[in-house]
């Protein structure tokens, strides 16, 4: 017994030098991507195709959101940092500035289509149809006084009845992602600040007193009514399809994949179907990008096919196959334009 | 003492004895009620896993009769043909009648995108077959399949299914022709990760864990038992010993993520091992089993007699042959309970992997401790997020494949126990 422990110790001991040697000297044969988890399902389902279609290996997604992408992404230039990051959202100037000052000069970026977030709830209950007012009264944390607009008070509407006359009148019980979910911060400004400039008093705040104004636009109630559902979205659905009463705010290639269990509410006039997100009638819909680090072009292997496979008809496409994983596509000339972006590789100049 | 006192005292405990006896009822009714509920826990929580999970275990395949067409594949460049235009083809042969584009993109939508990739692996390893009509089980799409095992409902309307009405109908001629039927899914054990449900399999996660348990197995043993030896057998007993001790037995109550977080700061940051790989899995886990190792090593160093100890130094054995030769076997069986229950631990563990990047899309099984590699907890959790539906029994298969593993390793556990346990 003892001599196999030693053996082993020893046989483990040896195997670690190798790996070691091996790593300080040994490039990367495949690509290496990080970032978003909403980039995630189609970036995936692109590097799955590509790995399958090519000779080179299928490249390595990590799920780490688009801040945390962005991150690894700026920590160097060199075969142990990742070629491309996903992102849900723009980088951002500072990301930018980080990304200069760890040596990463050039950034390709690639706009690979839209995603709509929507709110739905269960087949069983009635539709909604909402505008982003009501969504803003329903779900801040303050809002102006129904009695006199230019006073602030907690959030008093506990029904959709209340916030709108027009609502059936049912509890406000709103399932989301939490604070540290891109999505939140998209809801927030795609539907929460436009809501909320609807009111002159806020309007009158914006002038005066910046922060008083962010903090009312952007804060959500935390009495109870919007519940932070984690960052599982089928957990979500799953909540939905058992409360009835109960509205869910996820990305929309989960209401396509359960078109038998939820329907999406209306918003300002448009239902979050494929047609309407993607001709841009349905307001709250995103951009998402994919930042590609140009020095590693022609170093790791493959870079350039891959982007060439991402940025081809058969994938982003309208009748491509990220469409049916739930991609809305960019439009034409808008697709057009980045597919030779990718392809000479353009860096890009932030204003 | 007077017999007086001594009847009465008889007489209050026999008066007490009710009430004792209905104590102890009680207790012990309560022990049970304890009991039943866990297996009433377990056995909901694994009845569930079932009931959602086995279904995974069968895929639906469609058969196609294709023919190899030479015009389409060119001998010189085989791993660049047009695999999915066999399938279309055979599809539109088997349902002439259907025109249109958007009508033969929706036929060729019941077929899986691997059904293609299939076809070009059977090419590439036999070219012989090019010029053949072979007929062929391939795999269906992951809606056609959950449509059959009834996961989406076919009594609703058209808006609310994912399959058409026309694609209903041709599923109906299928399945009328014996074309489609479920088969095992032996996909499910030969493939990697997939975003496609109906070709997502374990293999990548189980090489990954196998290899990643590997490192931590070969490094942690016998660093946890040479500690322990130390520890229990040479160290002097002073405060500087007794702030180790406390230290060990603090180390194994950390949680699990921190260990992740010092993975990412030594092996991948400093030292420049790849990340992602099985290797640094294996060293973070190590750290992470090491205390529970060494607690159960010491544990069962401990509870080798000392006149073993005794009658072999006795006999003039020097310290280190009494503890190679006598302490060490006996101790031995409780030191492998102890490392492969720190093992279990490790293999259910995901937190510390997600600092090192194994939480990850890969689709390559791993063939090296170097390779990208991604553990099955983790797979899970990746599958769980999943929109697709085919991925909710998904799932819980990989659950049960996951808690298949962890029997084997505890089975092995007891038997080991067993075979080398020494009783006096």
């Amino acid at each position: 017994m003892l001599k196999q422990t030693v053996s082993l110790a020893a046989a483990s001991l040896l195997m670690l030098g190798a790996a070691q040697a091996q790593a300080a000297s040994g490039g990367r044969d495949y690509i290496s991507i990080v970032g978003s988890s909403t980039v995630y399902p189609f970036s995936t389902a692109v590097a799955e195709q590509f790995g399958k279609t090519t000779a080179f290996k299928t490249p390595k997604i990590e799920s780490t959101g688009s801040g945390g992408g962005f991150k690894l992404f700026c920590a160097g230039s060199g075969v142990d940092t990742p070629d491309i990051s996903n992102a849900s959202r723009r980088i951002k100037k500072s990301e930018v500035e980080n990304c200069e000052k760890n040596g990463v000069k050039e950034i390709v970026e690639i706009k690979v289509g839209y995603d709509g977030i929507v709110l739905a709830n269960s087949k069983k209950a009635d539709q909604l149809k909402l505008s982003r007012k009501d969504l803003y009264l329903a779900l801040a944390k303050e809002v102006p006084n129904p009695d006199d607009p230019t006073k602030f008070v907690a959030n008093p509407y506990k029904t959709w009845k209340e916030v709108n006359a027009e609502l059936p009148d049912i509890k406000i019980e709103m399932l989301g992602p939490p604070p540290t979910s891109g999505t939140r911060d998209a809801f927030i400004e795609m539907v929460m600040e436009p809501g909320c400039s609807e009111f002159d008093s806020i309007k009158a705040l914006e002038k005066n007193d910046k922060d008083k104004h962010k903090a009312t636009c952007q804060t959500i109630r935390e009495d109870g009514a919007y519940i932070d559902a984690g960052e599982n979205d089928n957990l979500i659905v799953q909540k939905l399809e058992a409360n009835p009463k109960a509205v869910g705010i996820f990305g929309f290639s989960f209401l396509d994949q359960n078109v038998d269990k939820l329907q999406g509410s209306v918003i300002e006039g448009s239902a979050p179907v494929f047609d309407s997100i993607a001709s841009g009638d349905y307001k709250v819909s995103r951009p998402l990008f994919i930042y590609v680090k140009k020095a590693h072009a022609g170093v790791i292997p493959g870079i350039n096919e891959f982007l060439a496979e991402f940025t081809s008809e058969a994938a982003w496409g309208e009748e491509g196959y990220l469409a049916e994983k739930g991609l809305i596509p960019a439009p034409k000339a808008e697709r057009k334009e980045n597919a030779q972006t990718a392809k000479d590789l353009k860096a890009l100049v932030l204003e | 003492m007077n017999p007086e006192l001594s009847t009465s005292t008889t007489a209050q405990v026999l008066r007490s004895l009710p009430k004792r006896y209905g104590k102890e009822r009680r207790f012990r009714l309560l022990g049970l009620c304890a009991i039943v509920l866990t297996m009433l826990f377990l056995i909901v929580l694994l009845g569930t896993i079932f009931l959602k999970g086995w279904t995974a275990f069968q895929q639906t395949h469609i058969r196609l009769d294709v023919y190899f067409d030479p015009v389409r594949l060119d001998v010189k460049n085989l791993t660049n043909a047009n695999y999915g235009a066999l399938v279309r083809d055979s599809m539109q042969r088997m349902f002439p009648d259907v025109e249109g584009r958007s009508n033969r993109l929706q036929l060729n939508r019941l077929m899986s995108s691997g059904a293609a990739f299939a076809l070009q692996d059977m090419v590439i390893s036999s070219p012989e077959i090019i010029g053949t009509t072979r007929s062929l089980w391939l795999p269906a799409d992951d809606e056609v399949d959950m449509l059959i095992k009834g996961h989406t409902p076919r009594d609703v309307p058209e808006a609310m299914r994912r399959l058409s009405d026309q694609q209903l109908v041709w599923i109906h001629t299928l399945v009328e022709d014996g074309r489609l039927e479920k088969q095992f899914n032996g996909a499910f054990f030969r493939n990697g990760d997939s975003r496609e449900p109906e070709l997502a399999g374990v293999r990548g996660a189980i090489m990954g864990s196998f290899y990643t348990l590997m490192v931590t197995l070969m490094l942690s043993f016998p660093i946890g038992v040479a500690a322990a030896v130390y520890l229990e057998e040479f160290a002097p007993k002073n405060t500087f010993t007794d702030l180790i001790e406390v230290n060990i037995n603090n180390l194994a109550a950390i949680p699990s993520i921190i260990f992740g977080l010092l993975g990412l700061a030594v092996f991948l940051n400093f030292f420049g091992l790849p990340r992602s790989s099985s290797i640094v899995g294996g060293l973070v886990l190590t750290l992470m089993t090491l205390p529970t190792i060494i607690i159960a090593s010491r544990a069962s160093l401990k509870a080798v007699p000392p006149s073993i100890r005794e009658a072999a130094l006795g006999i003039g054995a020097s310290k280190m042959q009494m503890i190679l030769h006598h302490v060490l076997p006996l101790a031995l069986p409780g030191m492998l309970t102890g490392t492969i229950i720190g093992m279990a631990q490790a293999l259910g563990e995901t937190a510390p992997l997600l600092m090192i990047g194994m939480v990850a899309f890969i689709v390559d099984v791993p063939q090296g401790m170097q390779d990208p590699a991604t553990v099955l907890p983790v797979q899970i959790y990746l599958w769980a997020d999943s929109p697709e539906r085919g991925f909710i029994e998904r799932t819980s298969a990989a659950i049960m494949v996951l808690l298949t593993v962890l029997l084997i390793m505890n089975a092995t556990a007891v038997y080991l126990r067993n075979r080398f346990e020494r009783r006096w």
